[in-house]
């Protein structure tokens, strides 16, 4: 091997607070090559990029940079490394064209848009981008927008650049366009990293495949030599036993029918496109898929924070035996036709709790409006939020403090609380566990299946497949915005899920073509 | 990046007796700087500078004469109610700065009530009906900029400024009609405010005080205040919940305005018995800074304003004796209220000494 | 009478014109300055101490007097009075990350205190008969007006027979616009107003922006409160007299569309809508004094066409007003 490696790591770890976030990983990226970075959510894919581009200061390990070691120790560093990071979320200025977002902060003598607008011309032509450097930001599309940033790292003349899940904005076509863009830089002779989680974009455009889990160096392999079984197995790993409890439902009925539900996000592309299922009672219904494949918006659509734009969502009453549908009604339409519907929604304290607001006040979010008075009962309220604190061993200095000054654990179980003191008939739990402790999250858990014995219809949305396993009764899988599966918790294997998380855009691509 | 010896942190957790100490503290430290740039200024000693502050605001309240007293109270009684009819608006982060016009045109329709119909209503109907449209003028000059910012998100700051100049006019053309081309309209004497005894200020002062504790409770334990809370705090989780923004923003509004509106009719019927474009005299733009300072709590607003009003007229009385002009007092009242701004930075943040670089996780 | 009319309303609309800059360049960073009429006010009263401190060290003779500092020394004192103020609010919102809107306010109240009292206190050691005082000497040199202005009739009274502020006030509203638009800096201080972080993360010092822009910007706004003293009252400070020219500057910002070109032009209409009570045959009193309220209805329509219209050019800078703390990114 004469080939000079382009940028190398070398026993890189990271460690935020007691989470390790990377460990003694090692990497090696050539020129005229592009290398895949492949892990799960929350494998350290992007803390391990932050580091070589300056955003964080590695804890252990080196960095080498054309065989030179390098101190990258801030974004400034990095660009002097010619190394560019195009982020997930697009650090843009709205307001400004394209050529403005892209000269800015530079200096380079005089101020000249029309010069740059010229150079932005010529480095669109070499590799095949279309832009208009004219256009303002507001009025792009995302694939447009993530053009910009392609761009902007361009002009400063780097040479390694890092994409970070590019894809996960943009439609097929657009991802074939970007695709055969990187291919374009690569036989330029540039170093071009992308990080990614989708098995068929790793196949179709890298050379070679690194791949991360759980903060760990699990190994590379080259592109040609590998398949999506082996990759698979070494994203997700041996299957970890938790043993969480799980019933057999009793009496299952169907309690929620979604028929054909379509949604339209705020940048008029398809969310959630004919998805059609039923939540029985007495089970948990997991939903699993990557980030961003239209589950907030389908569980919003359900609660009536989302427009739908077809489709029905049906409620059969247990009591009364009524259908009663769900679509296009607001929170309030909902309640009042005798719906008991909680949700936990991601967003804890942005959406479910007020976060300056103390524990009882929160309790009362849901039942402020009970009774005719004008006045609030705060007296209700006041004995659930000391219930749910001694129930749930919610770690406070009372019922009057602020949520805002609780742990995350401790957050969730005022929220879950809540939600579930209501008596629902649906519980939906978006995320529920993410970023709690052990304890906390088998709590959760217990509290989960407490209600799903109780009759009432589950629906949880996770992230960790062996959770989600062993938890759920039956499994939804879902990407971009369609149901690619429903698999059986008790007999399904995680490669087995995992494989269809991936699945539709192959077949969205297909189907587009 | 990291070169600096310090760095700035947010903090929520201080404990609320430890942040009121620290306001208490610049409220001391600022009167006591008050007392030497006064001193300084007038050339008198220091002890004589505060006896003149306590004589200007209390007179000869220990020879038993009230008359200074009562004035005091009904100042704070004027500022007072128009930092409480801002702060629902402010606690929803609507930015009301229109309190001036909407007690202007409060005190429009109390006066033209007092004019017209004061010879064709009885004294209670006459009393009623002003004080029915003062509230109703208040409320339509509140409502409209509210109107636009929960359909349209006009940006309500400089709406509502806009709309105290447009009030200000109308005073001044209606002024000049009835006042028979002067700036002034003689005092009306039908539909005054009765005297409690021998003062005249009482019912605006017992007003103010009902209203300081009806506020209180709508704001803390109704269900109505409650939701302006939670609006306030965050629109998706109103959304959430299924509180309707809009219908809040605009009922909130209705509401500042209204109790704009009832100052318009304290100053017009309960206190001047006439109307001219300074009747709310710029009191409208301190009632902000009070509802500010007084963190959404009626009572502390009590506080909030008699410290300043006791700045206003007993710094004026310190100026007045020592031949200076009075707007000293403004000066005096300016420097409290900025470094009351500036102590909220050491409650809301703490300053750390960089010793290693830290990094928080995503 | 016409010509007369438009160098009416353009003497009136000069004031306007630089506190409207002024807050336009601060707004560009971010920062709603309510504290301008304030800081105008603070910019009248310094320019009228220094001259009068001016004068009086000629021994009030005007043939001692050198034109170029009895220019020089108000001009400066107004500058700095004014820089000063928006120093004071930029320590407070950048600095302490104090709320915008109460500080503005607070300074406002602190301005005009400041403006009545060295008023007053000016007053009183004049011994004047008058609440006013009158530095007409000084004036005399502010709005002297160039010499062959007279010989070219209209044409000479419509576009040369201003006081030299008035050119300056055009000039610095131009250079202003060109700055916003075609330079680096005005492009980094945008970016400022628009996405602190995004700036930031380009490497703009946004605190150094903001200081920069907001302490500038209260200078040329202090230059209007002077304008008005020196050329538009001849001289003659008289408390309160400056009304509420600083609220209608932050108006005409919304008018311009944060462009400080489209000022000149609004500033101008901006006086002749104040002025056209004036001229309108036939006018009682009483309708003028409704004939007032224009500028403010007209504000109240843009800003409510610019929120219905939702074209972005014309919104305010995306983070108006919100303070910008780099850890909670």
């Amino acid at each position: 091997m004469t080939k000079q490696s382009a940028i190398e790591l070398k026993n890189i770890t990271k460690v935020f607070g007691k989470v390790v976030a990377n460990k003694n990983v090692n990497l090696t990226a050539y020129r005229g090559e592009i290398l895949s970075i492949l892990g799960e959510n929350g494998s350290g894919k992007t803390t391990l990029m932050n580091m070589i581009s300056g955003i964080y200061f590695p804890d252990e390990g080196q960095i080498f940079i054309d065989g030179q070691e390098a101190v990258i120790a801030s974004p400034k560093d990095a660009f002097k490394y010619k190394i560019g990071m195009i982020h997930q979320h697009f650090k843009l200025v709205d307001a400004f064209s394209a050529a403005e977002n892209i000269v800015l902060g530079l200096n380079e003598g005089k101020y000249d848009l029309k010069a740059s607008t010229e150079k932005i011309k010529e480095i669109s032509s070499q590799y095949g981008f279309e832009i208009n450097p004219e256009k303002k930001i507001y009025t792009m599309s995302v694939s447009e927008k993530q053009t910009v940033e392609i761009i902007k790292v361009l002009y400063r003349g780097a040479d390694i650049l890092i994409l970070d899940e590019p894809t996960a904005v943009l439609t097929p076509q657009e991802t074939e366009r970007l695709f055969s863009i990187l291919r374009r830089m690569r036989d330029d002779g540039k170093c071009i990293i992308i990080i990614t989680h989708k098995l068929h974009e790793v196949l179709s455009l890298s050379d070679k495949v690194a791949v991360l889990r759980k903060g760990e160096y699990v190994g590379t392999v080259i592109t040609a030599e590998t398949n999506e079984s082996e990759l698979t197995e070494m994203m997700v790993g041996k299957k970890v036993s938790l043993n969480i409890d799980r019933s057999e439902p009793v009496d299952p009925v169907p309690r929620l029918v979604i028929k054909d539900l379509d949604c339209i996000d705020r940048n008029g592309i398809k969310i959630l496109d004919d998805i059609s299922f039923t939540a029985n009672s007495g089970e948990i219904l997991g939903i699993a898929g990557i980030a961003g494949s239209g589950q907030r918006e389908l569980l919003e659509a359900i609660a009536g924070l989302q427009q739908v734009q077809c489709g029905e969502i049906v409620y059969n009453d247990p009591k009364t035996g009524k259908e009663e549908n769900l679509r296009n009604k607001t929170p309030m339409q909902i309640r009042d036709l005798g719906v008991r519907l909680s949700f936990v929604p991601e967003d804890r304290l942005g959406m479910g709790l007020v976060g300056n607001m103390d524990i009882t006040d929160n309790m009362m979010l849901r039942s402020y409006r009970k009774g005719r008075s004008v006045f609030l009962e705060r007296k209700g309220p006041k004995d659930l939020a000391q219930h749910i604190i001694e129930d749930l061993e919610v770690v406070t200095p009372g019922a009057s403090t602020p949520v805002r000054r609780l742990s995350g654990g401790n957050v969730q179980k005022v929220l879950v609380g809540r939600e579930i003191a209501a008596a629902p008939t649906v519980l939906m739990a978006a995320y529920p566990v993410r970023g709690l402790d052990i304890n906390s999250s088998y709590l959760i858990y217990n509290l989960l299946n407490e209600q799903k014995k109780k009759g009432v219809a589950v629906i949880f949305v996770g992230e960790d497949l062996d959770v989600l396993i062993e938890l759920c009764d039956r499994i939804m899988v879902i990407g971009s915005g369609r149901i690619t599966g429903t698999v059986d918790g008790r007999t399904t294997t995680k490669e087995e899920i995992g494989l269809l998380m991936t699945k539709t855009e192959q077949q969205g691509e297909v189907q587009d073509e | 990046m990291n070169k600096t010896f310090f760095h700035v942190v947010k903090r929520d957790d201080m404990p609320l007796w430890k942040a009121w100490l620290i306001r208490g503290a610049t409220i001391i430290i600022a009167i006591l700087l008050v007392g030497i740039i006064s001193t300084v200024v007038t050339g008198k000693g220091f002890g004589e500078t505060y006896e003149k502050m306590f004589l200007g605001v209390f007179g000869r309240l220990f020879e038993g004469k009230t008359t200074m007293l009562w004035k005091y109270l009904q100042d704070i009684a004027i500022l007072l109610s128009l930092a409480l009819a801002l702060t629902p608006a402010f606690k929803m982060k609507f930015w009301n700065c229109g309190a001036e016009g909407q007690a202007l045109m409060g005190g429009l329709a109390s006066i033209i009530c007092m004019i017209e119909l004061g010879d064709k209503l009885s004294y209670p109907l006459l009393i009623a009906t002003i004080a029915v449209t003062s509230m109703l003028a208040g409320a339509l000059w509140g409502v409209i900029p509210a109107i636009f910012k929960a359909v349209f998100n006009t940006n309500e700051t400089l709406f509502t400024l806009m709309m105290n100049y447009i009030a200000t006019q109308i005073i001044a053309y209606y002024v000049y009609i009835k006042g028979g081309g002067s700036n002034v309209i003689n005092p009306v004497a039908a539909g005054n405010f009765p005297a409690v005894g021998n003062n005249k200020y009482f019912v605006n002062i017992v007003i103010v005080a009902a209203i300081t504790v009806a506020m209180f409770i709508y704001l803390k334990y109704s269900k109505q205040g409650y939701e302006i809370s939670v609006v306030g705090e965050s629109h998706n989780t109103a959304r959430y919940i299924g509180i309707d923004v809009k219908k809040v923003i605009i009922r909130t509004m209705i509401i500042s305005g209204a109790l704009c509106g009832i100052t318009g009719m304290l100053l017009v019927a309960g206190t001047d018995h006439s109307i001219n474009i300074n009747s709310v005299g710029g009191q409208g733009f301190t009632a902000i800074l009070m509802s500010w300072l007084g963190q959404f709590n009626p009572f502390i607003m009590v506080i909030m304003t008699a410290i300043v009003v006791f700045l206003r007229l007993g710094v004026a009385k310190v100026a007045d004796s020592a031949q200076l002009n009075s707007s000293f007092s403004e000066i005096m009242v300016g420097i409290v209220i900025l470094m009351l701004v500036g102590c909220e930075f050491f409650i809301h943040y703490s300053i750390k000494f960089n010793k290693h670089k830290k990094e928080v996780a995503e | 009478m016409i010509i007369q009319f438009i160098c009416r309303a353009i003497l009136l609309g000069v004031p306007l014109l630089y506190g409207s800059t002024g807050e336009i360049l601060t707004e560009k960073s971010g920062h709603l300055n309510l504290g301008i009429p304030g800081t105008m006010y603070v910019g009248a009263i310094s320019g009228v101490v220094g001259s009068f401190l001016y004068e009086n060290a000629c021994g009030n003779d005007i043939a001692n007097m050198n034109p170029f500092l009895a220019v020089i020394i108000p001009l400066v004192c107004a500058l700095v009075g004014a820089s000063l103020m928006g120093l004071i609010y930029c320590f407070l919102t950048v600095t302490l990350h104090a709320n915008q809107n109460v500080t503005g306010l607070a300074l406002t109240t602190l301005g005009i205190g400041l403006g009545n009292f060295l008023g007053a206190s000016l007053i009183n050691i004049t011994k004047s008969e008058l609440p006013s005082i009158a530095l007409t000497k000084t004036s005399s040199f502010f709005s002297a007006k160039l010499p062959f202005a007279e010989k070219l009739g209209w044409f000479g009274e419509l576009f040369l027979s201003h006081d030299f502020l008035t050119y300056l006030a055009i000039v610095i509203a131009v250079v202003a616009t060109i700055v916003l638009k075609r330079t680096r800096v005005g492009l980094n201080l945008r970016a400022v107003g628009e996405n602190p972080a995004t700036a930031d993360a380009a490497g703009i010092n946004v605190t150094k922006y903001k200081y920069f822009a907001t302490c500038i910007g209260s200078a040329i706004a202090g230059l209007g409160g002077l304008q008005y003293v020196m050329s538009y009252a001849s001289g003659v400070w008289s408390n309160n007299a400056f009304g509420d020219r600083g609220w209608m500057a932050i108006a005409l910002v919304i008018f311009a569309l944060w462009n400080p070109s489209i000022a000149i032009i609004g500033a101008f209409a901006f006086g002749a809508l104040c002025n056209a009570n004036n001229y309108i045959q036939g006018l009682g009193t009483e309708t003028q004094e409704l004939f007032k309220m224009l500028p403010y209805v007209v504000t109240i329509i843009v800003l409510i066409i610019t929120s219905m219209r939702k074209k972005r050019e014309y919104q305010p800078p995306e983070s108006l007003g919100l303070p910008y703390f780099r850890e909670e990114r």
